[in-house]
């Protein structure tokens, strides 16, 4: 690990002036930052802890509930307003990471979580994503727990977050403010696909913080349900997960909500097999119709061709648990 | 010949040698043409050192750190609190778990000047002078462990989950306890423990 200068901030402002300046970074939980850079990964040359800024709360205001960037992943999880009105949050926030680093890792973080890639996260390999133009062992090499959604040609390295899934089935919006401004962006919008910049993941500026994440409260919402498969019973990432919410009016699916995780490149939202499921009749036969959309546009790799058929049936079973809820 | 010391003494030195400028200094001075065993960096006459305070089992303590030392590092390196292990020293196995204002987290994840003003507790913490702590009779009368070296870890994770919501069966316990891998397997003993303390088994 290089060195780096280190400051505490108390005002947002302060933090967004430190943070602006080159090879900075902020630091939060430290979950994801602390990992890569004692792999070498990332080597900010100064860190501003922003722990003690005011972006803690958990709120209902009118009819979406705002969530601060620096609230852990646990009491998030937790939280009553969340019980209430968006099981797929808790439940996607309980599926993720461990015990021990839901209570260290935050919202704001777990939006900026980075892939778990095994050439992204071994500097002796190349890596378009860490040294852009270095190539991609992925596509050729061991690719089993990468993207069929999304990719590139220079990449097919997995979003790893099951919060942000959960959140795009949500229709979240990330509140940011930076050296520019305020900016509401809804979160489709702000993860970007690789194409042929890996390298770049989101649409924040240099110095950008983010503040909170506004949820819109809905007759959708409270049907939700997030279902993870992965590789043991807990403590692993995502192979396939799918966070859905659907609302129904006398047997017929008004309106869906389709994310995707595992499997994508970025959290993933499938507006395909959200239309094959509007104005039908609940039950197997139309999520399967919904399963099928998803993965129309999938391209497997070598190792990971399961996860298509994977993915269509945990779309129906993840709809068969949340027409069962409510 | 391999110069031999104690970790304990070495520990000692290290902070004596807080004057000498660099490692390859102190080294020199230390032994000629011999390299002693270095065990942790010297960090606290880096250029970027800052202090740092905060309370480990409720003495205070204020330290002058390299930003770059984990809480674990400082704990076991400088501290002598060497009861929290470190195992992958990445979040994954839960060797390092430690209590932060009462919270489990991972030591290893996390810089110690990141704890201004937090109250650690380690397992060095846990008991009430010789009387152990009620999980640390547990893991003893369920024989919890095998080789040991999870077992701080297995204890004070399981201490933050006494004030977690968790449901009251076994597989709760272990959905609860997944952050902490033992290599000998001893789990259902663990779990045995636990759930003894929790009033459920």
């Amino acid at each position: 690990m290089i060195p780096f200068t280190y400051k505490r901030a108390t005002e947002s402002a302060e933090a967004i002036a430190s943070a602006s300046t080159p090879h900075s970074s902020y630091l939060a939980g430290g979950t994801t930052l602390i990992d890569l850079m004692k792999l070498n990964v990332v080597s900010p040359e100064n860190l501003i802890d922003i722990n003690k800024l005011s972006l803690a709360g958990v709120e209902k205001k009118g009819d979406f509930v705002l969530v601060g960037a620096l609230v852990k992943n646990s009491d998030l999880a937790h939280h009553p307003l969340i019980i209430e009105h968006f099981p797929v949050l808790s439940q996607a926030l309980l599926s993720g990471a461990s015990p021990q680093l839901r209570n260290m890792a935050s919202v704001g973080g777990n939006l900026l979580q980075r892939t778990r890639c095994y050439y992204f996260r071994d500097t002796t390999l190349p890596c378009n994503k860490r040294e852009p133009g270095s190539g991609c062992p992925a596509i050729e090499g061991h690719n089993r727990i990468h993207a069929i959604l999304g990719g590139s040609e220079k990449c097919i390295a997995t979003s790893p977050s099951d919060m942000c899934v959960a959140l795009v089935a949500l229709d979240a919006v990330i509140n940011i403010v930076g050296p520019g401004g305020k900016k509401s962006i809804p979160i489709v919008d702000f993860y970007v696909e690789p194409g042929d910049h890996p390298e770049i993941e989101n649409v924040l500026e240099p110095g950008a913080l983010i503040e909170s994440v506004s949820i819109p409260i809905s007759r959708l919402s409270k049907r939700s349900h997030y279902l993870k498969v992965r590789d043991r019973a807990s403590y692993a990432f995502a192979l396939v997960s799918a966070a859905v919410a659907i609302e129904v009016e006398e047997g017929i699916i008004k309106s869906a909500r389709v994310g995707l995780g595992g499997v994508a490149t970025k959290p993933w939202r499938s507006k395909e097999a959200e239309e094959a499921l509007v104005g039908k009749r609940v039950g197997r036969d139309t999520y399967k119709l919904a399963g099928e959309a998803a993965v129309k546009g999938a391209k497997a790799h070598e190792h990971n061709a399961f996860k298509v058929e994977l993915t269509k049936r945990v779309i129906v079973r993840a709809l068969e648990k949340a027409e069962a809820t409510v | 010949m391999r110069l031999k010391i104690s970790r304990r003494r070495f520990n000692e030195l290290a902070m004596a040698s807080a004057g000498l400028a660099t490692l390859g200094e102190f080294s020199k001075a230390f032994a000629q043409g011999e390299q002693p065993l270095i065990i942790a960096p010297v960090t606290d006459s880096a250029v970027n050192a800052m202090h740092v305070h905060f309370k480990v089992n409720g003495t205070e303590h204020t330290l002058r750190v390299d930003p770059r030392v984990t809480l674990l590092d400082l704990l076991r390196n400088k501290l002598d609190l060497t009861g929290s292990k470190k195992g992958c020293d990445h979040g994954q196995c839960g060797a390092c778990t430690v209590l932060v204002n009462g919270r489990r987290v991972n030591s290893c994840l996390s810089f110690a000047v990141m704890h201004e003003g937090d109250d650690i507790t380690t397992i060095e913490g846990l008991a009430n002078g010789e009387v152990l702590h009620p999980l640390q009779q547990a893991f003893i009368n369920h024989d919890g462990f095998q080789c040991g070296y999870c077992t701080p870890g297995q204890i004070m994770s399981a201490a933050g989950l006494m004030s977690e919501v968790c449901g009251k069966a076994d597989a709760d316990v272990r959905e609860c306890m997944s952050g902490n891998i033992c290599r000998c397997g001893a789990y259902p003993n663990i779990v045995a423990a636990i759930q003894e303390v929790r009033g459920h088994s």
